[in-house]
């Protein structure tokens, strides 16, 4: 069941009814989600949650949508790793890795995509569309395939090989835009305007949608055995995340699921899109919009609609944030992989070498429990690695090619 | 030379439902200003209370969001439309 109240503007707090509409009328901020958390206390707990479905809907009392059943690819519960190795070579004593490669199309936008679109159904909305750096394009071609609704999906024209392929597979139509990302953005901003009874997951049922990140709190602190991290590492694109991760976790504290601890959130950014890095380490009070130039090309949103929150979030929550370059994202990569066994893609690599830098910093301290979010899978960006991965050795066919190798 | 402003879905109840209009304004300024002489209360939805351009409001200036340009002071060429888009998408 749902526990949902209203639509509420973030800056202005005006009410609206539960509908497709993502930004207030007076003021454009943002709407969000507002619960009766009264009557959600009566009914969850601990238990109802663990006999739940290993997958995001455990939490659907948490959650804004009331279709029975949920769109369900199996998203969500994904692993909480202990990261001993990668913790050893930073310093730090307990380090977890939030490893959300493995949802249904490798990235956490499965989380978000699942809520959206269960809930566009039930607002009677037919057209699933997006616009989207590519994780979000995967993940909404394949909702949409599996909920049969007609999908229009916007993405720049230069994205990564692997995520126009992993989107055009699900066979909706796959639009390639001759601009950048915030350009897709701002066309899709205004496509919904005018198609205004299709589901653009991140524009017009953006409230919904990005309800869905709080599983990625609410799944670390039922992990942890119902208790907060006391640090977390985010990347941030639009912010939503970010946001929505610190939302969660206040969900469960005013719920009595956890007891109250201050978690610290940290960001994480590349430094050819770091507007919220930059604000943070310049200490702006606003986001100044910026001209994406990175590898990490799912993070590279320039004029990001929740950075304000993010930064917000970061200050409130004695959080920190470090951007890092390509190489050093890259590196990033290379060394979750070699000490941990997991192969995130770019925003990966961008979360552990932010995660690098915060430590050496001492924004991350070594005695804290730290969480790092690992939210897309290696194999949807392969080009951005170029050469650096490639056989270690070429030999011929024979044992003792093999045998002089080894031996030298 | 009135230039050509892209009206979205929030304020068309300020432009009888019109979803472009065409205004007088030598800046984007100027183009606000007289957006409130012809539609009054459009104004306070734009701007806030110390006149800057509020945080969830875009607009661009043909291709390019005045953030980047001289904010409200970017002058416009003939011919040249503006776009409202609320910020708040993506992601």
């Amino acid at each position: 069941m749902s526990f949902v109240e209203s639509l509420r503007c973030r800056e202005c707090g005006r009410s609206y009814p539960v509908s497709a509409l993502n930004a207030c009328e007076f003021c454009f901020g943002p709407l969000e989600v507002f619960y009766n958390y009264e009557a959600m206390q009566e009914v969850v707990s601990r238990s109802r949650i663990e006999s739940g479905p290993q997958t995001i809907w455990r939490y659907s009392d948490l959650l804004p949508t009331s279709a029975s059943p949920n769109l369900d690819l199996g998203t969500g519960f994904t692993p909480l790793l202990r990261a001993d190795h990668l913790a050893a070579e930073l310093g730090l004593r307990k380090l977890y890795l939030k490893d959300d490669t493995r949802n249904p199309t490798g990235s956490f936008k499965d989380r978000v995509v699942s809520v959206a679109l269960s809930k566009a159904r039930e607002l009677g909305l037919k057209v699933a569309a997006c616009p989207s750096t590519g994780n979000l394009a995967n993940s909404v071609a394949a909702h949409a395939a599996r909920s049969g609704m007609e999908a229009y999906i916007f993405v720049p024209a230069n994205l990564e090989h692997n995520k126009i392929a992993m989107s055009a597979i699900f066979g909706g139509h796959l639009i390639a835009v001759d601009g950048n990302y915030d350009q897709v953005n701002r066309l899709c901003a205004e496509l919904a305007m005018l198609h205004d009874d299709w589901a653009f997951v991140n524009v017009n049922v953006r409230p919904y949608y990005a309800e869905g990140s709080k599983t990625l709190a609410f799944e670390v602190a039922e992990q942890l055995g119902w208790q907060l991290p006391d640090h977390v590492v985010v990347p941030i694109a639009s912010g939503s995340q970010l946001t929505k991760i610190h939302k969660g976790f206040n969900e469960l504290t005013k719920l009595g699921l956890v007891s109250e601890k201050d978690v610290r959130i940290s960001g994480a950014q590349a430094l050819g899109c770091s507007p919220v890095a930059e604000a943070f380490l310049s200490g702006a009070d606003y986001i100044k919009p910026v001209k994406p130039d990175t590898v990490a090309k799912s993070l590279a949103i320039g004029n990001p609609a929740d950075g304000w929150y993010a930064l917000q979030t970061i200050r409130k929550t004695g959080g920190s944030a470090a951007a890092v370059s390509d190489d050093e994202l890259l590196e990033g990569i290379t060394l979750l992989a070699k000490t941990e066994g997991v192969f995130a893609e770019t925003a990966g690599g961008v979360t552990v070498a932010s995660l690098i830098k915060l430590v050496n910093s001492g924004a991350v301290k070594s005695d804290e429990t730290v969480v790092i979010y690992i939210t897309g899978n290696g194999l949807k960006t392969i080009e951005a690695l170029g050469d650096r991965v490639g056989p270690t050795d070429t030999i011929s066919p024979r044992v003792d090619a093999f045998e002089e190798l080894l031996h030298h | 030379m009135a230039t050509t402003v892209r009206i979205p879905t929030q304020l068309r109840s300020l432009t009888g439902g019109n979803s472009e209009v065409a205004v007088e304004g030598g800046t984007v300024k100027e183009v606000i200003d007289n957006l409130e002489k012809n539609y009054p209360g459009i104004g306070e939805r734009l701007l806030d209370e110390s006149g800057s351009l509020r945080r969830f409001v875009n607009v661009y200036l043909v291709d390019e969001d005045i953030r980047f340009l001289d904010g409200l002071n970017t002058s416009l060429n003939p011919g040249q439309s503006l776009s409202i888009v609320p910020a708040v998408a993506g992601g």
